[in-house]
């Protein structure tokens, strides 16, 4: 999944000091980095052999972005612009249909309702994942050697674990008959919940994936909000609460600023991450019940692969994709101003 | 700081509360997969299984196919680790010690490439292999799984290479050594941790590919994330063996993951310069 290489991908080389810190790091070593040192030639001398160096180095990488990443993308795009069923697909047709699929897809309320629900669903997600992060990550600041290390613990085994063990897990948690979670609220008082099948309503079904997503998502925050905490200098807090300043305040005038380009970092990762998350939703539920829990990649997936409609597919695949890339056109532009390096 | 009691304590008391939060599901897992089944199906539900069994594991191992899964699974993670390895130190190289033309606009495209909506093309993925006839084989899982890894590794390998000082290259070249036996005598073992965690990112991310196999592959050409999500409905009601296949998938993850922090948190170069 490409979700864990999303979620790791802002370390530095040393873990933990995530997001911020490997943006300060970048930046700090961005002076010597990109000037190789043109004195230093051996016996090879600066010849064309040394000029076209860099571009044979890319070459493997280059061929491959193309092949596997490029060629992909293209092939989505050209899909979308085809009546490929199974008919087709089985015959081998390749039947161009020009924006029939787009046009059927732009004014189908289906496809608004689900692209509206992935956007409550990503909200939902995105808020609880930032405030609940946030939170952890202050309160691992605040805590003493031992408990920091318990906490971590906890938080390291449900970033680690395996999204499809995870689901399976959650599943299993749920369970109708024999799951510890009705168990619980049964005990509580909550009597009607002790037979209630969570897969049977829209609303508990999402409660079940956001809690699983929140669940997975949040160690990666905190661990980045308390690096990202420790590289605020003791003064700064001390000139703080000299001046007076509360809890609140300080988070609002000390930390906040300080972090903010890992805020909006963040903050976007998520975004991106949830909006394109399939697996958790796909594999608790599949889109049920009554196909009222899929969201956009849920919908693609199974509107194309399952139901066979390849070209269909590919359309709200298509358009996902350019949701995604409105999204992350503004990631980069935020990611870009804070590191002019690159 | 002065605090009263009730502030020390507050803090210890939400962490212990949002430690159980957080490990539950976990030790849920591995706590149902050793329990005798009438400690799962039972109306109040058993903590800890004191007395436990490995009859779970034993189901879940002997179930069909169980090993081709895992051989598959290794396979098609191994060599997209392996093969993404060696195209990302070249790239790196050149990203992290070179000036050229091009030069961002490939890193750029390396940072987009690192967020591709492959849960969206996997449509696309199965139109290709299947036009190349590659359905349920390990060639274009290996393939696309390199791929979705190549981006993070070349990433992360760059910041690996450029945190190697510079110095230690050039005194290296100044003493006769020519770029290349520069770059394998003295950056390279210097990698060595870093390739060691880079891989094993990838490692876990490929091990935990779902989408692109779930429509890619079927019987015998199935992975183990996409055999644990059949489970269930194979297996039915059968919890006991669902969470020993899940803890059987999960642990060497979590048992890497956990190294991994511990590991890769040691310097560098911190060692190396000082000579």
């Amino acid at each position: 999944m490409a979700v864990h290489s999303e979620r790791v991908q802002t370390q530095s080389p040393e873990p933990g000091k995530a997001v911020v810190a490997s943006i300060e790091t970048r930046a700090a070593g961005g002076g010597a980095k990109g000037s190789a040192p043109k004195g230093t030639r051996s016996a090879d001398g600066p010849g064309l052999g040394s000029r076209l160096a860099p571009y044979l180095l890319l070459l493997p990488a280059t061929v491959a972005t193309i092949a596997l990443l490029g060629w992909p993308l293209v092939k989505t795009v050209l899909l979308s612009f085809q009546n490929l069923n199974k008919r087709q697909l089985v015959l081998h047709l390749t039947e161009w249909n020009g924006f029939d699929n787009y046009k059927e897809q732009l004014t189908d309320p289906e496809f608004w309702s689900v692209t509206g629900r992935t956007v409550v669903f990503t909200l939902v997600n995105v808020v609880l994942i930032m405030v609940g992060g946030t939170l952890i990550g202050l309160l691992l600041n605040h805590l003493g050697k031992k408990m920091r290390l318990v906490l971590s613990i906890g938080l390291l085994m449900a970033w680690a674990m395996p999204v499809v063990a995870a689901t399976t897990v959650y599943s299993w948690l749920f369970d109708q008959q024999w799951g510890v979670v009705n168990w619980v609220l049964d005990q509580l008082g909550w009597h009607s919940m002790a037979d209630y099948n969570w897969m049977s309503d829209q609303y508990s079904t999402f409660f079940v994936v956001i809690l699983l997503i929140v669940w997975q998502s949040v160690p990666f925050v905190a661990f980045n909000m308390y690096a990202g905490l420790t590289t605020i200098p003791r003064e700064l807090y001390e000139a703080a609460r000299m001046d007076g300043a509360g809890s609140f305040k300080i988070f609002g005038s000390v930390i906040f600023p300080s972090l903010k380009p890992f805020f909006l970092a963040t903050t976007f990762l998520e975004i991106i991450w949830v909006f394109k998350a399939f697996t958790q939703v796909y594999a608790i539920n599949a889109g049920g019940p009554e196909k009222l829990t899929r969201t956009l990649p849920v919908h693609a997936f199974l509107e194309g692969s399952s139901g066979q409609h390849y070209g269909v597919g590919s359309a709200i695949a298509v358009l996902t994709i350019l949701m995604l890339g409105a999204l992350m056109a503004y990631y980069f532009r935020i990611m870009i101003k804070q590191e002019d390096e690159l | 700081m002065r605090r009263s009691l009730f502030g020390r304590t507050w803090p210890n008391v939400i962490a212990v509360v949002l430690f159980v939060f957080f490990i539950f599901p976990v030790y849920w897992m591995v706590a149902t997969a050793f329990k005798q089944n009438n400690d799962i199906i039972s109306k109040t539900p058993v903590f800890i299984p004191f007395n436990g069994t490995f009859e779970h594991f034993t189901t879940a191992v002997n179930a069909p196919n169980f090993w081709t899964y895992v051989t598959n699974s290794l396979i098609a993670t191994v060599g997209a680790v392996l093969a993404s390895l060696v195209i990302a130190t070249l790239a790196a190289f050149a990203i992290a010690r070179m000036k050229f033309r091009g030069r961002k606009s490939f890193v750029l495209v390396v940072m987009i490439a690192q967020m591709a909506p492959w849960e969206v093309m996997t449509i696309a993925v199965y139109i290709i292999s299947r036009d190349n006839g590659m359905l349920n084989s390990l060639v274009p899982l290996t393939f696309f799984y390199m791929m979705m890894v190549l981006p993070f590794t070349i990433w992360t390998l760059r910041s690996f290479i450029a945190a190697v000082p510079k110095e230690l290259e050039e005194s290296a070249m100044v003493d006769g050594c020519t770029r290349t036996q520069a770059f394998v005598k003295v950056i390279f073992p210097l990698l060595a941790p870093g390739l060691m965690s880079t891989s094993l990112f990838g490692f876990i991310t490929a091990w935990n590919e779902f989408p692109l196999v779930l429509i890619l592959n079927k019987e015998e050409g199935k992975t183990l994330p996409l055999w644990l999500s059949s489970f269930k409905t194979a297996f039915g009601n059968d919890w006991g063996a669902t969470m020993a296949a899940s803890t059987m998938f999960a642990i060497p993850v979590l048992i890497l993951f956990v190294f991994l922090q511990r590991k890769a948190v040691g310097g560098l170069t911190d060692g190396a310069v000082k000579g």
